[in-house]
């Protein structure tokens, strides 16, 4: 996409401030064959290709194997709501770009704030010393890459005002209050990002993307009889100002209400081993942690993860296939391009149960001789790239819904999640249930809440016995972390029955 | 940028938004530069330099508030109309009479002890000496044991520096340093493969503990192999001094004003009542030389105070802000923690296990969560079973299941380990009658 100059200066409570002055034009390089596209990318982080040549030059002068640069202009405004009133506004910019070198398997990496030729050479330098071998580098051809759009904007988030967005946060709180008497108390948040950004890399590599993302949600709390609960929903995509619309803040209010009210009377299970069965959609939170990142190469390469040497095995049943995929149109995982310029595509992990790729980043790939997965992946311009998730689901299997809770004597119903995590090398991952169904004699019967499940990943894998044909991607808000760097993710899953978790509740 | 120049672009930026239809306003202006070596295999895997500043304004304007930040602070014109519009913007937002800078007779103004939390040798670090710190520890453990499999190693530093200046009277300025050396070693008995990690870390260069990192991280891996969980069941939990800031954390965040009046908190209206044992002492100490929570301001200015949080298991104060102070007709106190210092007993960890007959010694949590408004909680952890006072098995794959309001007043003993590097100094806990989820 294009950058529109015009509506980056647009002024007058255009956001709380998301707009922010830009320098005048720069005169391009005029002997490269460039598109305007790429043009507007270049004069908006105020560079030309001799300059980013430069640099790259700079970086590879100890002997690099390979270096690339990460510019980000990052925009980001929110909304509160609180005590039924829109109270509070955030705007935050965030400019910079970040130098990386490798050596083999060996990184060396800086950032600046600013573009100025002296302050990128000076990062460059920095980031140049992983390697001690000076030599002259060749600069190669620039090759201009194009890529798909998987997230068409039709309102940019700048060209909206906040004037725009306060009636779709305060309708959401006041739909709260008229839907249930209990509500006492709402939070009602929202959040809108544009980030652009643009890559180089010593191969010549040129490309950029635009990455906008809308969050809306609220806190949900209501009381009965001295009891107070809360719960909360939200959702989050790659859309502009078009998310905002009343049927999104209606599903939304429904949801958070319809999620406090059940935990009304809810109770714990008993503690212990118990069959579990995963509701089709956010549940996708167990492959997440379980599989995803324990597949994530880096931890393979240093022989850290418990699947280190399952490739080609056998580690489920037939029926299930795990894929990895960044090209779901506007989902919050999506990206058009990895960060280190390489194509997103769709990965099996798993494939009729046997283990058939990592998710890999540059060094990885190397490392494995194996073609990039589309998986390098950084928060900013001030974190190097590392393997991780963009949207991780499970196909259909062949079960229904009804024949796996029929199938369960006492065990545990779980569809509504707020956090996991995993130990990578001892594959034991957990996930919190904010709320779930005890099964009983195949029955869904009484309601549970706030219990923690945990299990072993490679275990609980090969004990996921039946999977349904209803699969859901999950709605949500899902933030990765990683190595202290956070990165939004999707993630999916049809209901499923893993035959044991141990699972958080009290003793007799 | 030195502490003059901050002080003069965030003056002037608090200026331009009076000028331009900000009531009051406070400006923080911030840099930080860190650098990390990591070490794997006798070669340096990364390394990476840090240099990040930035801008953090609050606007207050006709009874509407809002807040700005940025890391574009060096150009005054387009600083100046990102203040103007951010203005213009906050004006559509509802009125919140709540919304105001604290009571100036509230700020710290000057005169208090140096903390020393900054090394004034931070910038003659030799960076040889850090790359040498980092292989140092690898090699403390590289080829001592054949069930390595992985040994990861780590240097770090940082210095922070900010000034932070408010209409209404207000000019501070902070400054901290750290430095930190970690090791992460994975074994494997041909089955699992589980990580140990250990690290230290000091304000001061020549107090950071350089000595028996990897092999520390070696020992906490190894006594992993072989873990298991073992049967459900009521028990005491002991949990690790390092661990129990997680134990403490909910009780604190239940403690917080926005909690409080946002009815998220499962201790409304239990100021002056037992919320612990009265084992459960618990002070807030913002004065200690070179506490790594220590400071002389909070975050909004406010001058900070020595304050007792809980004693003998009785609730002392709330952290309340000035906003939610207003809101809620109470005090301001302060929005945030300093140092917490937990009042130790007289037993070390080995001397807590001890008088245990069957219990399980937690080292680890993996995820759970709690739910603020009614206390409940749920965790996965890890550790080793106790039998007799010995260590008789590693334990994984297990939670721990129940209600914070039980779990204090459940505390039966308290170590006297209190780990002094961290601004929550905590010595190690035991909590009676803990449902642990297993087989």
């Amino acid at each position: 996409m294009t950058l529109d100059r015009r509506s980056f200066i647009k002024t007058g409570g255009a956001a709380v401030a998301g707009t922010m002055v830009l320098p005048p034009l720069l005169k391009s390089c005029q002997n490269l064959q460039i598109s305007p596209d790429v043009k507007s990318y270049l004069d908006h982080f105020e560079v030309t290709p001799e300059t980013l040549q430069k640099v790259i030059a700079e970086a590879m002068s100890k002997g690099g194997d390979y270096a690339d640069l990460f510019f980000e202009h990052t925009i980001s405004n929110s909304l509160g709501l609180e005590d039924g009133k829109v109270n509070s506004a955030n705007s935050n910019v965030d400019y910079g770009v970040g130098v990386r070198v490798l050596k083999g398997d060996q990184t060396g990496f800086a950032y600046t704030e600013s573009t100025s030729l002296q302050d990128m050479l000076k990062v460059a330098k920095t980031a140049a010393n992983i390697a001690n071998d000076p030599v002259t580098f060749n600069q190669g051809e620039l090759i201009e890459k194009t890529i798909p759009n998987y997230y068409k904007v039709s309102q940019n988030w700048e060209n909206s005002t906040i004037e725009e967005k306060i009636p779709f946060v305060q309708k959401l709180n006041d739909r709260l209050f008229e839907l249930d008497e209990k509500v006492s108390k709402a939070r009602v948040f929202q959040r809108d990002e544009s980030s652009y950004v643009m890559f180089y890399s010593s191969e010549g590599l040129l490309t950029y993307d635009y990455r906008p993302m809308a969050t809306l949600g609220v806190v949900c709390v209501m009381e009965k009889d001295g009891v107070i609960e809360n719960d909360y929903s939200a959702r989050s995509v790659r859309m502009g100002f078009e998310f905002m619309n009343d049927e999104v803040v209606e599903e939304l209010a429904q949801e958070a209400v319809k999620k406090t009210n059940f935990l009304f009377g809810a109770g714990k299970p008993k503690a212990g081993e118990l069959p579990v069965v995963l509701g089709a959609g956010g549940s996708g939170i167990l492959l997440h942690e379980a599989m995803g990142h324990p597949f994530e190469a880096d931890f393979n390469r240093k022989g850290e993860s418990i699947f280190s040497d399952k490739m080609g095995k056998s580690i489920a049943k037939d029926f299930i296939n795990i894929v990895e995929d960044g090209t779901i149109e506007y989902n919050r995982g999506a990206i058009n391009v990895d960060d280190e310029g390489n194509d997103v595509k769709k990965v099996y992990l798993v494939k009729d149960g046997v283990l058939e790729s990592y998710l890999h980043d540059r060094i990885s790939a190397k490392h494995y001789g194996v073609e990039p997965t589309g998986n390098g992946r950084r928060q900013s311009f001030r974190h190097v790239p590392l393997p991780r998730m963009r949207i991780t689901y499970m196909e259909n299997g062949p079960h229904t819904t009804e024949e796996i809770i029929s199938s369960v004597d006492y065990g545990v119903y779980v569809d509504n999640f707020t956090n996991g995590q995993v130990k990578i090398g001892a594959g034991d991952f957990t996930f919190f249930v904010k709320s779930g169904m005890l099964i009983e004699n195949g029955k869904l019967t009484t309601p549970i809440k706030d219990i923690n499940i945990i299990g072993n990943g490679p275990q609980a894998l090969a004990d996921i016995t039946m999977a349904a044909g209803d699969y859901k991607t999950a709605t949500g808000t899902w933030t990765c972390g990683k190595g202290g760097q956070s990165v939004p993710v999707g993630m999916g899953l049809p209901s499923v029955l893993v035959k044991k978790l141990t699972v958080g509740g009290t003793n007799a | 940028m030195t502490k003059e120049e901050k002080y003069s672009i965030a003056k002037w930026a608090m200026e331009h938004a009076v000028k331009n239809g900000a009531q009051q306003a406070r400006v923080i202006i911030y840099n930080n530069n860190s650098s990390q070596i990591e070490v794997r295999d006798e070669k340096i895997d990364k390394l990476q330099e840090s240099n990040r500043s930035g801008m953090q304004i609050n606007l207050y304007v006709d009874n509407k508030y809002s807040s700005i930040s940025t890391n574009r602070i060096t150009n005054k014109e387009e600083l100046g109309k990102f203040i103007e519009e951010a203005i213009v913007g906050t004006r559509f937002l509802a009125e919140d009479e709540f919304r105001t800078l604290p009571d100036p007779d509230r700020y710290y103004k000057g005169g208090g002890p140096d903390l020393k939390t900054l090394d004034p040798n931070f910038a003659n670090v030799d960076p040889q000496q850090k790359v040498k710190d980092a292989f140092a520890l690898e090699k403390e453990v590289l080829g001592t044991d054949d069930r390595i499999i992985s040994v990861s190693t780590s240097y770090s530093d940082g210095m922070s520096g900010s000034v932070m200046v408010a209409s209404n009277g207000f000019e501070g300025d902070t400054d901290n340093s750290y430095y930190s050396l970690r090791a992460s070693v994975s074994v494997t008995d041909g089955v699992a493969r589980p990580q140990g990690n250990w690290y230290e870390s000091s304000i001061f260069s020549d107090q950071l503990i350089r000595k028996d990192i990897g092999k520390k991280a070696l020992k906490k891996a190894l006594d992993r192999l072989g873990q298991a969980k073992i049967g459900s069941g009521k028990m005491p939990m002991i949990v690790e001094n390092k661990m129990a800031g997680q134990a403490l954390r909910p009780l604190i965040s239940a403690l917080n004003g926005g909690s409080i009046q946002q009815k998220q908190s499962f201790l409304i209206d239990m100021k002056g009542e037992k919320i612990g044992s009265d084992l459960m002492t618990i002070t807030d100490d913002p004065f200690i030389v070179s506490g790594r929570g220590s400071r002389l301001f909070d975050r909004e200015g406010m001058a900070t105070e020595k304050r007792s949080v809980v004693e003998k298991g009785v609730l002392k104060t709330y952290y309340i802000d000035t906003y939610y102070a207003k809101k809620l007709e109470m005090e301001a106190t302060s929005g945030s923690t300093t140092n917490l210092v937990f009042k130790p007993g007289e037993k070390d960890l080995e001397g807590l296990l001890a008088d245990i007959d069957r219990g399980i010694l937690v080292t680890g949590f993996n995820g759970g969560n709690s739910n603020g408004a009614t206390g409940d909680f749920s965790y996965g952890i890890e550790g080793f079973l106790v039998e007799k006072g010995k260590l008789v098995q590693p334990v994984a794959e297990m939670n721990i299941t129940g209600n914070f309001k039980e779990l204090w007043k459940n505390l039966v003993a308290v170590g006297s380990d209190v780990d002094p590097t961290r601004s929550w100094r905590l010595p190690s806990l035991v909590f009676d009658k803990v449902d642990f989820s297993g087989v």
